[in-house]
């Protein structure tokens, strides 16, 4: 079944206020353009979960969107500190629940496999367990050493972004795959955004690249450049400049605003941005080509 | 001969790669570390096999890699899994030889707090928290890390243990069936630290100009010296001009105590 839209639509039709959404990719395919426009709907009272919150959940914490944030690592990575989400957690004006990369992993995937929860081995770093209720520690029932478990995470909505996908939502991803996966089979509803809307056949061509299934997606949006500042192996590299910028950007509430004012709500969709963003950072951001082998499937 | 100068910041980061051993599986970690890999894979180490957490196997990245999900760091590499199986398949399991860590504060017993100053629940300093290193410095084999000498850096005790070394004494970690050797080795401006029988890290060696007093001076807790105290090897132009000129031509990390 076609779930072609527009991602406004998907936005304004499968994200709540006040639901649980994991806005998946670590670094890498992180969905820029969805968070922009959950912005620009004015989703309130969100839980923002992310293993890094990146700058991507500065944005929409900066804009309100947020009650809560689930987290492992809140950096802006390479470059220091994420400050709206650090100043905002200092003052006590957002809840937090934290893990470790590991710990927020693996709950992931009890979510994704329909467990309870997951166990992992103790790391003598016990201080997390003691703030954090909900890391546990269980007896391993076949008489080895207590293991720590943390409970499944079903986010009400995933949102995966993809390098390309056909109109029912099968989807080929490529490069640092993180947790796109866990996070699709995890959520209650799934929005897809791609580089690129392939036929069919192209997805059968390579089968085992196929990540996330059509079943499990609801909506198809097809929005080149979706991952801006972050990339799309292959598509379009990473704006390091920009995140060393937001830093700068970030250190007050009044350039945020401006920040957010002019290319959040002062751009209609995905297309105004990059076509703003013009033909200098085009050209910086472009990437040489460089193909993998082919591999043989065999005709049977 | 000419004198050879460099930053504070350069000064440890070539004495951190110069612990990696040629064949080494090692857990990356971002910033500084990140260039200490890069730059003994490019010197003495060239079969080091470089483990990014983002799920990258056996990267040979062509630029320094500003994050640790850079996209230079996929083309050519070995493997690209997924988060789930870099830190079971690999970590977990264990796969992984060395955990090269950064972090905000270390005490004597080699605990690293990357997660917060003055109380959790209402942070003075909310610092970003564990990403891989609670696992890393549980489960790979060996784990160093590289900060500043001062005083704040380096409290008697972490008021929050981020990432465990040996806990309150060697032993600790033997209870808990911790399968990794803990944290061996800590690089500063000054020298370098390693664990003694009790799990306590003393000073091992001082960078040539350094002393004894200056480590102690800067130390927050009442530093033992070790028996012999080694002088590290000079810095080396070829070193500087592996940093500068290839993995970090704009200063980032280089610039400055780091």
């Amino acid at each position: 079944m076609p779930k072609l839209m527009p991602l406004k639509k998907a936005i304004s039709e499968f994200v709540n206020d006040g639901d649980v959404l994991y806005a998946a990719g670590f670094t890498h395919l992180i969905p820029f353009a969805a968070g922009h426009e959950i912005i620009r709907q004015g989703k309130k009272g969100l839980t923002l979960a992310r293993a890094t919150p990146d700058l991507i959940y500065d944005q929409m914490v900066a804009a309100g969107c947020a009650k809560k944030v689930i987290f492992s690592y809140m950096g802006n990575p390479g470059v220091g500190s994420l400050r709206i989400v650090r100043v905002a957690l200092e003052q006590g004006r957002l809840e937090w629940e934290e893990f470790s990369h590991f710990g927020m992993i693996t709950r992931l995937q009890a979510g994704a496999s329909g467990l309870p929860f997951l166990p992992m081995n103790q790391t003598g770093a016990e201080d997390l367990e003691k703030v954090n209720p909900l890391i546990k520690r269980i007896a391993d029932p076949y008489g080895g050493r207590d293991v720590i478990v943390v409970p499944a995470l079903n986010p009400d909505v995933a949102i995966v972004h993809v390098q390309r996908a056909d109109k029912n939502g099968n989807a080929h991803l490529w490069g640092i795959i993180g947790e796109q996966k866990e996070a699709a089979f995890a959520a209650r509803k799934v929005i897809l955004t791609a580089e690129e809307i392939v036929d069919e056949s192209v997805i059968r061509s390579d089968p085992n690249r196929t990540m996330i299934p059509a079943n499990i997606v609801d909506a198809v949006c097809h929005v080149p450049f979706a991952s801006h500042p972050s990339y799309s192996q292959g598509y379009y590299d990473r704006d390091n400049e920009f995140y060393l910028a937001w830093d700068r950007i970030s250190e007050s509430e009044e350039s945020v605003k401006k920040y957010l004012d002019e290319w959040v709500h002062g751009v209609k969709d995905r297309n105004a941005y990059w076509k703003k963003l013009g033909g200098k950072t085009h050209k910086r951001l472009k990437v040489k080509a460089s193909y993998s082998e082919k591999i043989n499937y065999g005709k049977y | 001969m000419t004198e050879i100068k460099y930053s504070p910041a350069e000064l440890m980061i070539v004495n951190a790669a110069r612990l990696l051993k040629d064949g080494d599986v090692v857990f990356v970690g971002v910033g500084q570390p990140n260039l200490a890999c890069n730059l003994a894979k490019r010197t003495h180490a060239p079969n080091l096999v470089m483990i990014y957490e983002a799920g990258v196997i056996g990267a040979e990245p062509a630029r320094l890699p500003l994050s640790i999900g850079d996209p230079t760091l996929v083309s050519g590499a070995l493997s690209v899994v997924s988060m789930y199986d870099i830190f079971s398949n690999y970590l977990q399991r264990g796969n992984v030889d060395v955990g090269f860590m950064g972090g905000a504060q270390i005490d004597k017993y080699g605990n690293i707090n990357a997660t917060v100053i003055g109380g959790y629940d209402h942070p003075k300093v909310r610092l970003p928290g564990s990403g891989g290193s609670q696992e890393i410095a549980a489960w790979a084999n060996r784990c160093y890390i590289m900060t500043p000498h001062q005083k704040r850096r380096f409290p008697e005790r972490v008021e929050f243990i981020t990432s465990a070394g040996y806990i309150d004494g060697r032993g600790a970690r033997e209870a808990r069936g911790l399968r990794g050797r803990g944290m061996v080795g800590v690089v500063t401006d000054v020298g370098m630290m390693e664990p003694d029988e009790a799990g306590e890290m003393n000073l091992v060696a001082l960078h040539p100009g350094k002393t004894i007093e200056e480590a102690k001076a800067n130390t927050g807790w009442d530093l033992k010296i070790a028996a012999e105290v080694k002088t590290t090897e000079q810095v080396t132009k070829k070193e500087l001009k592996i940093l500068r000129d290839q993995l970090d031509p704009r200063g980032i990390y280089l610039k400055g105590g780091g």
